[in-house]
């Protein structure tokens, strides 16, 4: 019912610029979306293409099986929270939150509970009377969320939802939505360029980067099978360790080490490889990278740690509290089992499969 | 210490400089032989009798309200639709024609195109017509209006409008529902200004109504004379004050009912 299709879709705009680059891409009815990339790279103007409010340039926006790409905006059925809540400042919440009744001549007394009831389920009741301004930041995202709620639409999209509220409260913020998107069950699509939060929110991830899709998939396999080096640098609150190095005797030359590759690789000789290994998979062993241990970064629980290998590459691993080694002390690590991934040194490709198993 | 009397003394005597006028036309209209000083009055209310009985006196303020309601009504529908226009819509030189606009309607209305307006609306037949003179009047105001609510529209949030076509607002209600109300302070500011304008002009009037009996207060203000042709100081105090009000009751009313701003609902 609220499943969305595009098909070879491109935005360009009258300056040139393709922001969306014939991009396909399926997202299955009351799935929770999140499209993921660097400012810049086309996401929220692939959001607004499917909410109607750009015009799609070339290509197929389908919504439900029909074609809507040349359906105006607010006749998709299509509800969408902008990044900066676009309260009507006028308005009260309750007359807020009617707005789209209001505009199909609904009956007063429909509109008024309406927002009584979308307000109640927000937890909005007690500031129905209130004007937008005098509301707190997450008051205006709930108030924001219930209008779009109230249109009764078949799919949700939300713009930065989380990125105006402070660190603290976004974290509220985000179990509030997760919960929220899972009891309505609306396919809900959102934008970010916050890794953790789309990681921790969403169903699949595409992550984007000059308006293409660079991977598609669950945050697991995201997380720990980025499908090239682009995705690889970007998922993950600590950067992956990205080595180059090659393949001689069936063994991975990095960082002066010599590394098995993943089982089920068959490496030729003399291929440039980029090894990708994440700090957190990186555990000290009496065998593997060595290097000399020049920063310690205190995340909390643990530490990062980044140390200098021989040909002056850096390589950060992450270590238990109470565990953080000297400046300048030589440490040895090498990764977890199944956790070394290789790129190829010239497509920055992953090697092998990007599935994941359970 | 010093510094502080000389302040004193000086803000004193330019506040003096200010108030005499205000506290002429504040007592002048009732002594019963006003003059062009300040004095305490000595009370009377025949002033206003002999006002009342003048021909043109009362007549002429409506020829004013009439004359302004056209200008101010036109001006400022006009003005917001176009600004409204010109700040969403792109095209190629648009900020050379506001300018142009802008540096034109000084002259359109000034005094360098009185022949070329008085001779377009005598052949128009144009000339004594209330309708008519306010329209002109209009027409210079428009560049300015545009100009200063274009600016303001500019600064009201697009993602207002888009919110309101996702919702799915016609083009109609996002103008009366989201546009209109959130530009209401500036609406309002040009509504005065516009009004201000047309009630203190002398020259088009002027020149347009030939007839006395359609000539507003700022044109027969002028002709206010007794007799011997000096100023007539029974009617002109009392008309001077009935000739303010009308400004400063619709600022009053306005700045009360519409000069608050709207902010919040953008998190910026």
């Amino acid at each position: 019912m609220g499943a969305i299709e595009l098909t070879g879709l491109s935005t360009v705009y009258p300056n040139g610029v393709r922001a969306v680059d014939s991009l396909d891409l399926a997202i299955r009815d009351g799935e929770f979306f999140a499209l993921l990339g660097p400012s810049g790279c086309g996401k929220t103007t692939l959001l607004r293409t499917i909410a109607g409010l750009e015009q799609a340039s070339e290509g197929v926006v389908s919504l439900a099986g029909s074609d809507v790409t040349r359906v105006e905006a607010g006749k998709r059925g299509v509800a969408m929270v902008f990044q900066d809540y676009a309260l009507f400042p006028h308005m009260t919440v309750a007359q807020n939150i009617a707005y789209p009744l209001r505009v199909k001549r609904a009956p007063k007394q429909a509109q008024t509970a309406a927002a009584e009831s979308k307000a109640a389920g927000l937890g909005l009741s007690a500031l129905l009377e209130r004007r937008p301004a005098q509301l707190s930041g997450g008051q205006q995202q709930r108030v924001a969320l219930a209008r779009a709620i109230a249109m009764e639409a078949s799919v949700l999209l939300l713009d930065e939802p989380l990125s105006n509220l402070d660190a603290r409260l976004r974290l509220d913020a985000r179990t509030f939505l997760k919960r929220l998107q899972r009891d309505l069950g609306l396919t809900t699509v959102f934008v970010t360029h916050d890794q953790a939060e789309a990681l921790a929110l969403a169903d699949r991830i595409a992550v984007m980067s000059d308006g293409k899709i660079r991977q598609l998939g669950t945050p697991k396999e995201v997380f720990q099978r980025p499908a090239d080096t682009f995705v690889a640098n970007f998922i993950g609150s600590t950067p992956m360790n990205l080595l180059p190095g090659s393949v001689s005797d069936g063994l991975v030359e990095v960082a002066g080490a010599r590394l098995a590759p993943p089982a089920d690789l068959a490496l030729t000789d003399g291929t440039p490889v980029v090894a990708g290994i994440r700090p957190e998979y990186l555990r000290r062993s009496t065998d593997g990278i060595t290097g000399t241990v020049s920063i310690v970064e205190n995340l909390g629980v643990t530490s990062l740690v980044t140390i200098e290998c021989p040909g002056d590459t850096l390589v950060g691993l992450t270590v238990p509290e109470h565990e953080e080694p000297e400046i300048g002390a030589t440490l040895t690590a090498s990764p977890d089992q199944g956790r070394l991934l290789l790129y190829h040194g010239e497509t920055n490709q992953l090697l092998g499969e990007a599935a994941v198993a359970d | 210490m010093l510094r502080r009397s000389v302040y004193v003394v000086f803000m004193a005597v330019v506040l003096a400089f200010f108030a005499v006028p205000m506290l002429w036309l504040a007592s002048a209209p009732f002594d019963s032989d006003p003059g062009l000083g300040l004095r305490w009055p000595d009370w009377t209310l025949d002033n206003w009798r002999i006002t009342f009985d003048h021909p043109y006196a009362l007549g002429s303020l409506v020829n004013s309200i009439v004359l302004c309601v056209v200008a101010t009504a036109v001006t400022t529908v006009l003005g917001t639709l176009a600004a409204y226009a010109l700040s969403r819509v792109r095209i190629p030189g648009r900020d050379a024609l506001l300018y142009l606009l802008l540096l034109l309607s000084s002259v359109v209305t000034g005094t360098a195109a009185m022949v070329p307006i008085f001779v377009m609306m005598f052949q128009l037949g144009l000339i004594n017509s209330q309708y008519a003179t306010g329209l002109v009047i209009a027409g210079g105001m428009l560049p300015a209006a545009i100009f200063i609510l274009k600016d303001f529209i500019d600064s009201v949030p697009r993602s207002y409008e888009e919110s309101a076509r996702v919702f799915g607002a016609s083009p109609t209600q996002v103008l009366l529902h989201v546009v209109l109300p959130v530009a209401r302070p500036g609406i309002a500011t040009i509504l005065v200004w516009a009004f201000v304008q047309a009630w203190g002009n002398f020259l088009l009037p002027f020149l347009l109504l030939r007839d006395v009996e359609q000539q507003p207060a700022a044109v027969l203000l002028r002709t206010l004379k007794d007799e011997g042709g000096s100023a007539n100081l029974t009617v002109i105090p009392v008309f001077s004050l009935l000739y303010a009000i009308p400004v400063v009751a619709l600022y009053l009313f306005v700045s009360k009912r519409y000069g608050f701003r709207f902010h919040g609902g953008i998190k910026a």
